[in-house]
């Protein structure tokens, strides 16, 4: 074999995001279930979160955050080569949502598949971007975390229906000189597998949230660091740490130890709820947006969830 | 040598103040978690994991709902 157009590195170009336009406060919530909004604020940090109408399926969803992010990015729908969904919410198994979103944007036969690691499956997909890239199996990629998470909520269970959200996040991938986005740290705890799950086609999200409250705010802290270290990044480096937006305690906890201390916390899910797959980029995109965040500073994005999976990478902000 | 309890209620007392910004000093044997220091289930998740690195000893979910007062999590921890 030769192989010619790798590339030394890959970097994100561009951002974009799509939110459902119907908003739900928790006191809407709390009309319907024995919550209030004093309760989810504190226990959570939600204080509002989009549900995504009949008229807005999840692969609708996926195409107005891709474009947005494809017109950001300045590039042609031809330049696209690869498209990838995250996505765990999908309505039906076959066919995958990126192949009929790269249709639905003109991009004309890419490679397309989509990645379930729930609500670490944008850090997965993008991890793969990058791998592609710089294998020469693909140029421009078309990252898009997606979910349509309250079409699988029983609204009785308010340990769950206060929670889950929809939206969706984008992110145009592309060569680089040098990295611009650092080595994955990946892995998953399948033995706590029970602990997130949607049992069947019947059936809805259900969640033991002590056990994933435990894991998350133990594990992952020392996944956050290693990520930096396969970076060459010291945590003071960061300009902004964007875990998966689960839950205000968990972010607040996993930031604690940290020791990021420059660093913007991302905490969307004030507005957003837990988007599942499309909370990281959802979050990037809108701090970016708000000026929040700078291009060319360092982000540390960390996803993990259902499987229960993780993923972490540091990554330059576009 | 096993901890008195003292310095268990001192190492406690630092592992709630880092937790929750309650002070210190406002972690006396007789307070209740939930009544007296408004700590809610989810920071105890916290403070039992972070006793189990400090001290040694376990502390699984279920037995959380069990440890009511300080001084609950005080005997939790010497038996």
């Amino acid at each position: 074999m030769r192989i010619l157009d790798t590339a030394p590195g890959a970097k994100l170009l561009a951002l974009g995001h799509y939110q459902p336009s119907t908003v739900v406060t928790n006191d809407e919530l709390s009309k319907t279930m024995d919550t209030s909004d004093e309760w989810i604020r504190s226990r959570v940090g939600i204080q509002e979160r989009r549900v995504a109408g009949a008229d807005e399926s999840l692969e609708d969803m996926a195409v107005h955050a891709g474009g947005k992010a494809l017109a950001a990015s300045g590039l042609a729908a031809s330049d696209i080569d690869l498209v990838i969904v995250a996505t765990c919410t999908m309505e039906s198994p076959i066919p995958n949502a990126a192949a009929v979103v790269a249709h639905r944007l003109g991009i004309e036969a890419p490679g397309a598949f989509d990645v379930n690691a729930a609500c670490a499956g944008f850090c997965y997909a993008l991890a793969t971007a990058d791998a592609s890239i710089r294998a020469g199996s693909a140029r421009n990629v078309l990252v898009i975390g997606a979910e349509k998470l309250t079409q699988w909520l029983d609204w009785t269970d308010r340990s769950t229906a206060v929670i889950f959200a929809d939206g969706a996040g984008a992110a145009v991938v592309g060569p680089s000189d040098t990295p611009g986005i650092g080595p994955v740290v990946w892995g998953s705890a399948g033995d706590k597998a029970d602990a997130i799950k949607i049992p069947d086609r019947t059936d809805h999200l259900r969640q033991e949230g002590q056990t994933v409250f435990r894991w998350a705010t133990t594990a992952l802290h020392p996944v956050a660091k290693q990520a930096c270290e396969r970076a060459g990044v010291d945590p003071s480096e960061l300009s902004a740490f964007i875990p998966h937006q689960a839950n205000l305690r968990i972010i607040e906890a996993i930031a604690r130890r940290l020791g990021a201390d420059k660093a913007v916390v991302a905490r969307d899910i004030v507005h957003a709820g837990n988007t599942s797959a499309a909370s990281i980029p959802l979050a990037l995109s809108r701090m970016l947006e708000r000026g929040e965040v700078r291009s060319g500073g360092l982000a540390l994005v960390l996803g993990f969830g259902a499987g229960l999976t993780y993923a972490g990478q540091v990554i330059e902000i576009p | 040598m096993a901890a008195s309890e003292q310095d268990i209620l001192e190492g406690l007392g630092k592992i709630i103040n880092e937790i929750t910004g309650i002070p210190a000093s406002d972690v006396t044997p007789e307070k209740s978690f939930v009544d007296d220091l408004d700590i809610d289930s989810l920071s105890m998740v916290e403070i039992a994991v972070a006793a189990q690195d400090e001290f040694g000893v376990e502390i699984p979910d279920d037995q959380l709902k069990n440890l009511k007062t300080v001084k609950d999590v005080l005997n939790f921890i010497q038996n």
